[in-house]
């Protein structure tokens, strides 16, 4: 599939003092396709997205979007323009309702956000978002439950339902499948393949079935830098990926 | 104690509640009703504080600056350089005013946080604390400025009220106080209170999901200082003057415990901590010199012991009234 | 402007600026290490000027004056410590600022009811008054030069204490990760302590040696928290290589700001926080 380029880096670097975190990556993000980042942990996978959702600065290099630099852009403004990024470690609002938490991440889509007197929880444009993220991630049901009261794996749930929310076109996908049961594992990798036909998607996981059972492209990381970008297919025969990290885990398993 | 938690007993209550402020002042106890009125004031103050502190998570420790502000606008207008002392332009000048000075500080302030940005509020207010304190032409005195009177209300030679009544200013000021609830009731499920309480909930988030934090937060503090300058000219126009203490960190202070007192992010918090702290320092002044030291050990044993605030003793009770029976 | 006039007012400077900086590197270490914010700090301050005030008359003698009170100051520190701030390390900043806040009215309500209100002041040791001659017509007392030369030798003792000791660097990796010194057996919890402790005693110094230099009165512990405070905020909070930059700039400000525009003197370390805000939100340097 080549659909468009949504989100690409030229080059991409991030020092810590003289740790290379990143260095010199460049990679393209299309849309329609499901682009899954592997590495052992401290590869700079984190650190990666960090730099493309604005979390972090670069040290050098470019973040381009359709085209356009937004290298300078801050983590709000990248979101207003459609890079929506969903977090590792679970990052909602946990003393609001699972409708309140969309709710908000619906309203952050209006540009004159300041509006005084109206009731924001009635606002139909709203109700409309939340109603469709909350039926594709399963939530509905439990939709006037506090967030803080989930299980986990509903919370990783609503943590892409947030993300959905805000009508992102590419999708920056931090472990979503962390800690999850087997069934609810199959149940989200069923939800990105329904997404991915209209958006772009990165996908950083650590559950190989799930990597290999929907992702178009693999780009592998070690230390800091892209040992080899491929089909599934190539990386899985690659020799170099097998020593660096695929054979060190042996078989695929689940986290 | 057990009716306070549902519902419909909050409502009664509130009801009660007003009924009573309503019916104060036919008791004609002038002393009491200027004591009352002081108290509606600082509940604004407070109110004002807790948009702040309990639903966008921002610890102001220089809150009195705007308090302060609000009632020298009023001073240097009415009295000092005599421009009008008509309420219907010192009011809306004194709102301004403060509303301006609370904006500026914030583009400062607010790219802080933590702890730090309550050490910079603090410092903050301090600035306008010596500004008061000693430059002349702001009234420059340790003693701060006694007001030429209270201000007038006519309009064209027609005067629909008159402020220096006792009674008259204490409806004044209950009408101001309910239109502060109603506006913060209002503001609270609009989907700017929304984005507040989303960054006090969870700040890196909301930056995350596209909402710029820092505008929101700004828009807070310029709110909250505006009815907090409101809270201050009220405050000189019952007390007939100013100082500059009413900038002071002690006041700072005085309107975080109140805000602590009632419980933060609760609507009415600020009403009940206002009435609590006043009440508390009025019967600690019956029996002893040394208020300060029972604030001191009062403020101790709450942090210690009640970190939510008085409004939580009744979910606490209920807590414990359900463990008892289990 | 007459130059051994502006040599006077800079040698004041830089002393008063030595002086915030011991009582502020005792604010930024127990920030930097407990992540407690102590509003109480100025009380401490407060706290040596009357031990030397009270101390002086019995002991006859600096020194003895001196360790002493600094005996007194780390003994209450620790028994505070233990007794109450202990408890709030887990406790959100809030708290801990109205907590501490609630300490600084009770110390002050004691010291007003069993002390009283009086001003007092503390004589100059006799072996250091004296005046040392600069150019031909000023004159500097020796006390001051002789206030400036301790703090530094205090400076330069917590610098080599928390670079250079075994216990700086439990102190320092404490800072950084508690459970982490945890594991390694050193006892975190008496770490905490003695760090609590060397921060009231440096404020508590600060107090006992400046006593002779300014009057012992109330409201001598706010004033000074206060201008800690900005000292701290300027300089970065936890960096104590900050504060002693931050203590000088602010002293100076200040010092300067009296001869220059004593009508604004008071708001003129402010205005200096303030720009240095404006170019670094998080003060001048990271701890």
């Amino acid at each position: 599939m080549t659909g468009e380029v949504l989100l690409s880096t030229v080059g991409l670097s991030r020092r810590f003092g003289g740790l290379r975190a990143n260095d010199n990556i460049s990679l393209e993000l299309r849309r329609g396709q499901v682009h899954a980042l592997l590495g052992p942990n401290g590869a700079g996978k984190s650190t990666l997205i960090n730099l493309l959702s604005g979390d972090i600065p670069v040290s050098s290099g470019k973040v381009l979007y359709r085209g356009e630099d937004i290298t300078a852009l801050a983590p709000h403004e990248r979101s207003r323009i459609g890079i929506g990024r969903s977090y590792q470690k679970t990052n909602i609002f946990p003393g609001f309702t699972v409708q309140e938490n969309c709710r908000l991440a619906a309203q952050s889509r209006e540009p004159r956000g300041t509006r005084i007197f109206s009731d924001a929880a009635a606002y139909r444009p709203y109700l409309v978002v939340v109603e469709e993220a909350l039926d594709r991630t399963g939530l509905s049901d439990v939709a006037h439950r506090r967030a803080s009261e989930l299980s986990h794996g509903q919370q990783r749930q609503l943590e892409l339902a947030i993300m959905l929310c805000t009508s992102p076109k590419v999708l920056l996908l931090d472990e979503p499948l962390a800690g999850m049961g087997h069934e609810e594992s199959l149940r989200m990798i069923e939800l990105l393949r329904g997404l991915v036909a209209s958006h772009a998607i990165l996908l950083v996981e650590h559950d190989m079935d799930a990597v290999f059972s929907i992702a178009d492209v693999v780009t592998v990381m070690v230390n800091g830098v892209v040992l080899q970008t491929g089909t599934p297919q190539q990386i899985r025969a690659s020799s170099e990926v097998q020593n660096a990290y695929l054979g060190s885990e042996g078989e695929v398993s689940h986290v | 104690m057990r009716s306070l938690t549902t519902s419909r007993g909050r409502l009664a209550a509130i009801a009660a509640g007003l009924l009573l402020l309503l019916m104060f002042p036919q008791f004609e106890q002038d002393f009491y009703t200027e004591l009352v009125t002081r108290t509606m004031i600082l509940a604004i103050f407070a109110i004002s504080l807790d948009l702040l502190l309990g639903y966008t998570g921002l610890i102001s420790f220089g809150h009195a600056a705007w308090f302060g502000i609000g009632g020298y606008v009023l001073a240097l207008l009415g009295t000092q350089y005599q421009v009008t002392n008509s309420l219907w332009l010192t009011l809306p000048a004194a709102i301004a005013v403060t509303a301006l000075a609370s904006f500026v500080v914030g583009l400062f302030v607010l790219r802080t946080r933590g702890m730090f940005f309550i050490m910079v509020t603090l410092a903050f207010a301090q600035i306008f604390y010596y500004l008061f304190h000693d430059v002349k032409s702001l009234g420059g005195s340790s003693d701060g400025l006694n007001l030429r009177g209270k201000p007038s209300t006519a309009i064209n030679g027609w005067t629909p009220f008159d402020l220096t009544e006792t009674a008259t200013l204490y409806y004044f000021v209950l009408a101001l106080m309910v239109a502060v609830l109603v506006f913060m009731a209002a503001l609270l499920r609009s989907p700017l209170g929304r984005a507040l309480q989303g960054i006090r909930e969870n700040e890196h988030r909301m930056a995350a999901i596209g909402f710029p934090v820092l505008r929101y937060k700004l828009a807070a503090f310029t709110l909250a200082g505006s009815i907090a300058g409101l809270a201050g000219y009220l405050y000189a126009v019952l007390g007939g003057g100013v100082n500059p203490e009413l900038l002071s960190w002690h006041q700072s202070a005085d309107v975080l415990l109140m805000v602590i007192l009632g419980g933060m992010g609760q609507l009415l918090g600020g009403v009940v901590g206002a009435f609590s702290f006043v009440l508390l320092q009025e019967l600690t002044s019956t029996f002893t010199k040394d208020w300060h030291l029972w604030l001191g050990i009062v403020i101790v044993l709450l942090v210690l012991f009640l970190p939510d605030g008085m409004i939580s003793i009744a979910a606490r009770v209920k807590a414990l009234v359900r463990r008892s029976r289990a | 402007m007459d130059l051994p006039l502006i040599l006077i007012q800079a040698l004041n400077a830089v002393q008063y600026g030595l002086l915030l900086f011991l009582v502020a590197s005792g604010l930024t270490l127990i920030f930097g290490v407990m992540g407690v914010i102590n509003l109480a700090h100025g009380s401490f301050y407060m706290m040596g000027a009357y031990l030397a005030f009270s101390l002086a008359p019995l002991t006859g003698n600096l020194l003895a004056t001196i360790v002493v009170g600094l005996l007194l100051s780390v003994l209450i520190g620790a028994l505070l410590e233990w007794a109450l701030f202990a408890h709030l390390y887990r406790r959100n900043h809030l708290q801990q600022v109205l907590l501490t806040y609630g300490l600084i009215l009770i110390f002050e309500s004691l010291r007003s009811r069993f002390i009283g209100d009086d001003v007092h002041s503390v004589s100059v040791p006799a072996w250091l008054d004296f005046s040392i001659p600069l150019g031909d017509v000023m004159t500097y007392p020796a006390y001051r030069l002789f206030m400036s030369a301790v703090c530094l030798l205090v400076a330069a003792g917590l610098y080599l204490l928390i670079q250079r000791t075994r216990l700086g660097s439990q102190i320092r990796a404490g800072a950084a990760n508690r459970e982490m010194v945890q594991v390694l057996g050193i006892n975190i919890d008496w770490v905490y302590r003695l760090v609590f402790a060397l921060g009231v005693a440096l404020a508590a110094f600060a107090g006992m040696i400046n006593a002779p230099v300014t009057a012992v009165a109330p409201g001598m512990g706010m004033s000074m928290l206060i201008v800690s405070f900005v000292v701290v905020i300027v300089g970065g909070i936890g960096s104590v290589w900050g504060a002693l930059v931050a203590s000088q700039l602010i002293a100076f400000a200040d010092t300067f700001g009296k001869v220059f525009v004593p009508d604004y003197a008071g708001m003129a370390i402010y205005i200096v926080m303030a720009i240095v805000l404006l170019w670094r939100p998080e003060g001048l340097f990271k701890s």
